[in-house]
């Protein structure tokens, strides 16, 4: 086995399994905090597409062409509304089921999925879309025939990722808020009772989910340049995988299991098979599920008296 | 909300915490039946009852989780019957629920800093450490996980939580559930040393011994309905009370 090849395969798997964990961290908090699957989640980080390529082509309007100046308008604006779609979808479609069965909202979630795929195709055609590079060039370390090469938006991908799990693992460790939010997730009649407006609190943890998701969506239309009305499905279910891998309910296995699933696949696509890579994934899930329900970092579920 | 005016009439002071005729339901279940009490500034009142008799479901009655359907429950003159739950605690009212109700995955601090809510963190150091001082085993595993502390520990972090907004009133759901005697008499001593900071305190409890000879004045919750009332010591000699409550000796 070439040590380059694998090399090459970790940092893939590194760059992939960073977006797996941003969106995954959407799913793993919704459940914490409410208990149901957001199967929406996956169509909010496809609008997310939709916004990027909306702002960059506003700001190449303006002539901005400064690329760090343009990602960073992208990733505020886009993170902005996609965060008011969480919060919208959260007040229209969950909050009204709210005391009633829990399948009413996952049913409800479906729905809000096939609204926004819709919605999108129509509005925005059915084509697959396209961003211009804004960013080129790559590092590449070793010999002229063994290398290792990473892209500068590989590199963004890891550092921007990384940055904003740490600084959402800081919020919810050491603020207000993040107590808060913790407290409403462990029990929210007692948080209720506390003084805390645990809808406001839930209403929060949406539209984190889809901040967190929206960049996600800026940094893989940077890379790939291309998307279509669709991409939502396939990548929200692998982060719901990586959730339930690492342990839904969890914020911390939420990343990790993003982050070894990423490394996961990869490695599968560059040592198996690639055509597979995503029966992999899946088979994955089915093994956690059986043997480890509760995942890598989560707690088995106790029932509440 | 305040019309009154000062004439001696007024001398009689307003209660602190007034329900008013309420029942509450669960469904078609009715929980509570018009019932009515009140608790002064400074009182110490206790409710007892059996189990099923409708004594937490009061509470919960009065922090808007269920609503009351009928009837009122007003606070320092002000009618709080369909407030949201999350704005009762901001009023003054602090409940000590029935099991607990401690957040179990947070260290012992932090749950104390979740009892500030209504009132900011600007005391924290300062009531923190009075918390300590009436709960010293809870400064020696102050970076404890919840869930780790025993029952009775548990108990001292849940009053000393509610203790932590600053209430007038504070209500305690059966603080001595499921706990060592020991631990009880511990507890109790404890809601005394509360009420002598000034604390009004609601206290509904099965233990009907240890709650009567608290109280200031008592009131019999059966089937939804309050039975009787009066001061803990009519309570504790009433031979109804003695035969249901006490073990009849």
């Amino acid at each position: 086995m070439d040590w380059h090849i694998l090399a090459q395969q970790l940092v893939n798997g590194l760059t992939l399994g960073s977006i797996y964990g941003l969106i995954a961290i959407g799913y793993t908090m919704v459940y914490g905090i409410i208990g149901m699957i957001n199967f929406a989640h996956g169509d909010v980080y496809m609008v997310s597409a939709y916004l990027t390529a909306i702002a960059i082509a506003v700001l190449t309007g303006f002539g901005i062409d400064s690329a760090p100046f343009a990602i960073v308008i992208t990733l505020a604006l886009t993170m902005f509304i996609t965060g008011v779609y969480g919060w919208s979808i959260e007040r229209v479609a969950y909050r009204p089921l709210r005391g009633s069965t829990r399948l009413a909202p996952l049913i409800s979630a479906i729905g809000i999925s096939l609204v926004l795929q819709n919605y999108v195709q129509l509005s925005q055609g059915a084509k697959p879309q396209g961003v211009p590079t804004l960013v080129s060039g790559t590092v590449r370390l070793g010999t002229e025939t063994n290398f290792v090469q990473m892209t500068y938006i590989q590199i963004l991908i890891v550092v921007v990722s990384f940055a904003a799990m740490a600084a959402l693992t800081w919020i919810i460790r050491s603020t207000s808020l993040g107590r808060q939010c913790r407290a409403t997730q462990q029990d929210r009649k007692m948080a209720a009772i506390l003084g805390i407006d645990t809808d406001r609190i839930i209403s929060t943890v949406f539209v984190i989910g889809a901040a967190m998701a929206a960049i996600a969506g800026v940094l893989v239309t940077l890379n790939y340049g291309s998307f279509d009305f669709f991409i939502g499905f396939v990548t929200g279910i692998k982060a719901f995988t990586a959730a339930v891998l690492g342990g839904i309910g969890s914020l911390p296995g939420a990343m990790l299991g993003g982050i070894l699933l990423g490394l996961f696949e990869s490695l599968f696509s560059g040592f198996v098979n690639t055509d597979y890579k995503d029966v992999f994934s899946f088979a994955l899930l089915v093994l956690v599920l059986i043997f480890r329900p509760s995942g890598l970092l989560g707690r088995p579920e106790v029932e509440k008296v | 909300m305040s019309q009154q005016t000062r004439t001696p009439a007024d001398a009689i002071p307003q209660p602190l915490l007034d329900v008013r005729g309420i029942d509450t339901f669960y469904g078609a279940i009715q929980a509570l039946r018009g019932v009515s009490l009140h608790v002064s500034r400074g009182e110490i009142v206790t409710l007892i009852g059996a189990n099923g008799a409708g004594k937490t479901t009061l509470l919960g009655s009065i922090f808007g989780n269920p609503r009351a359907s009928v009837g009122s429950v007003s606070f320092d003159g002000e009618d709080i019957t369909t407030l949201a739950t999350h704005r009762i605690a901001p009023r003054g009212i602090a409940l000590v629920p029935e099991g607990r109700h401690i957040f179990p995955a947070m260290t012992v601090e932090e749950n104390l800093v979740m009892g500030t809510i209504p009132v900011g963190e600007a005391h924290l150091d300062e009531d923190r450490a009075q918390m300590f001082e009436l709960f010293p085993r809870l400064q020696e595993r102050r970076n404890q996980r919840a869930g780790t502390l025993s029952g009775g520990e548990q108990q001292m972090l849940a009053i000393a939580r509610a203790l932590m907004s600053r209430p007038q009133l504070i209500l305690l759901d059966e603080p001595s559930l499921g706990l060592a005697p020991l631990v009880v008499r511990r507890i109790f001593e404890v809601l005394r040393e509360i009420a002598s900071l000034g604390k009004t305190i609601f206290l509904v409890e099965q233990n009907a011994n240890h709650a009567l000879k608290l109280a200031d004045r008592a009131y019999v919750l059966v089937n939804g309905e309050i039975r009787l009332q009066g001061s803990g010591r009519e309570l504790l000699a009433d031979p109804e009370v003695r035969k249901a409550y006490l073990g009849g000796h």
